[in-house]
């Protein structure tokens, strides 16, 4: 199999679609034309500063740049996580940034020790361990925000039931634990509805990259099913954790509710 | 419930005891508002007071804070002259047990709502004695089916007789009511009442046989003091917070006035009577 490298001309090609797009808000009189213009701009100049990121990266083929470019990528998704949420209380960012960070870090290191050759990393580190920590953190994001969102939704609109389950003796965990396994398994959803179809209605990024990149169809089904367990695995354990920080930020040790800590973002 | 009738202290076999005290009880919300302010209360043995104020006086606060429901800014809970360890609030909160104003029920059927407090830790070996729910809803007018009615189905009272008799059939030693009888009609209050005093009136366990042995010797180790025999009973208590002045008549003791989150009086029954007067 042979790999074609895109010219700059043919990703401006492919670019100029986005003219599709424009005709479409146009005639429609969707009003989306500026935020089309900005969007498109945005993905080429994104993307081409992360190939010069990873280019310069892979040039220097260092464990310390690598492990400092994944430190910052798993920042950054746990701040998103938070990002998109409605409701907040003291101590969420570092709810999520744990979270995040200890799911993804883990997930990463079983992958690189348990599952892809060492010898095959070794080399050139950052070949294997970017591209897979990033997979894993889009999906682990996903996951700790919808979980963190549905906790804290929940016991805001059910703080009656909470405060219920207390007065008549539970203890702290007793009080929460409907509330957050329910939202742990909202964060859950989403990975399990994308197995449940995958190969069937959608064909994932990460294995259409390998086999146009000329990768044997074969082998990059079994990267494909690694990565999806990888992603599960790193989702259910963020969500988890981030669920579970949650409550202890919103139950004390006295197994009272801190009902007022949770704010609603404006906006 | 025709008056609150004497303290039986004499199970006790002595004087008045302090069963709860909330000593000097402060609490100030986030922009600084203060919203309980140096609040004291005791309740003795076999004691009924109401806590009566104005809108905004801090009534509920009071029992959340007595049921250690909200953080406290100042002040403390004692029960049976000891404070409450953090390990044995749930205990706690089983011994002295605060019923919401806005009746609280979680989905399904009446009877789930009465199982539920028996699937917590603190219920030990608790378990639900049908028999005795079943001859306290026939006497409030709900006999038959009401076990198995979807709690969706019930009236704003109904809700309120569950609520009440979900504490109920717990045993406290103290029960904190707020406003129990609010959506009841007439006769039903009337009923209720009575049925409170007749609770009233049978002694309480001091030391409850099934709490779990993880919480009770944790509160245990915490306490200064020796406690009382296991066998001994007590009366039992109530802090009712009432707008209705017939039913702080008939029902408490004492009443304790409140307003602008401070005590600012205290009446005995025979007091009441005569300002009535």
């Amino acid at each position: 199999m042979s790999y074609h490298d895109l010219s700059a001309f043919d990703v401006a090609v492919a670019a100029s679609l986005i003219l599709i797009n424009g005709a479409i808000s146009l005639a429609l009189g969707l009003g989306m034309e500026r935020r089309l213009a900005i969007a498109a701009v945005r993905t080429v100049v994104q993307l081409l500063l992360l190939g010069w990121v990873l280019k310069w990266i892979f040039a220097a083929s260092q464990w310390s740049t690598v492990v400092g470019l994944m430190l910052v990528m798993s920042a950054i998704a746990g701040v998103s996580a938070i990002r998109r949420t409605e409701r907040r209380y003291p101590g969420v960012w570092s709810t999520s940034v744990t979270a995040v960070m200890a799911s993804s870090w883990f997930v990463l290191a079983v992958a690189l020790t348990g599952v892809i050759s060492p010898e095959a990393w070794s080399a050139n580190p950052a070949q294997y361990a970017i591209p897979l920590m990033g997979m894993i953190l889009g999906n682990t994001l996903n996951g700790v925000s919808l979980g963190l969102d549905r906790l804290t939704e929940e016991l805001t609109a059910r703080r009656g039931e909470v405060e219920l389950r207390l007065c008549l003796g539970a203890t702290r965990w007793e009080a929460a634990r409907p509330f957050v396994t329910n939202a742990v398994r909202t964060g859950m959803v989403p990975i399990i509805n994308s197995m449940m179809v995958v190969g069937l209605v959608s064909l994932p990024g990460m294995m259409t990259g390998q086999i146009l990149a000329g990768a044997q169809p074969m082998a990059a089904v079994r990267y494909q099913i690694v990565i999806m367990f990888l992603i599960a695995a790193g989702t259910a354990l963020g969500t988890t954790t981030a669920v579970l920080l949650g409550y202890r930020c919103l139950f004390n040790r006295q197994h009272q509710f801190l009902a007022g800590q949770i704010r609603k973002v404006k906006g | 419930m025709t008056n609150p009738g004497p303290r039986t202290d004499s199970l006790s076999g002595g004087a008045h005891s302090p069963v709860l005290e909330a000593n000097h009880l402060r609490r100030v919300a986030d922009e600084g508002t203060v919203l309980l302010d140096d609040v004291s209360l005791r309740v003795d043995e076999g004691e009924a007071v109401g806590i009566t104020g104005p809108p905004g006086a801090g009534k509920t606060l009071l029992l959340r804070a007595i049921a250690l429901l909200d953080p406290l800014d100042g002040g403390e809970v004692r029960f049976q002259g000891r404070p409450v360890v953090a390990d044995a609030v749930p205990a706690f909160r089983r011994k002295v047990l605060y019923v919401q104003q806005r009746p609280i029920l979680v989905e399904g059927t009446v009877r789930d709502n009465l199982l539920l407090p028996f699937s917590f830790e603190s219920a030990g070996s608790g378990s639900f004695d049908e028999a005795r729910i079943g001859r306290w809803f026939e006497a409030l007018g709900r006999g038959g089916q009401f076990l198995d009615r979807s709690v969706a189905d019930l009236s704003g009272g109904e809700s309120q007789i569950v609520s009440l008799l979900r504490a109920l059939q717990l045993d406290p030693a103290v029960l904190l009511l707020d406003e129990p009888t609010s959506s009841l009609d007439d006769r039903t209050r009337m009923r209720a009442e009575s049925l409170l005093s007749d609770w009233l009136l049978h002694p309480w366990e001091g030391e409850a046989p099934a709490e779990p042995t993880s919480i009770r010797s944790l509160a245990l180790e915490a306490q200064a003091e020796p406690r009382p025999p296991a066998s001994q009973t007590m009366p039992r208590c109530v802090v009712i917070i009432t707008h209705d002045a017939a039913q702080a008549k008939r029902m408490c003791h004492r009443r304790v006035r409140l307003a602008g989150g401070r005590v600012v009086g205290e009446d005995s029954q025979e007091q009441a009577r005569e300002q009535e007067a």
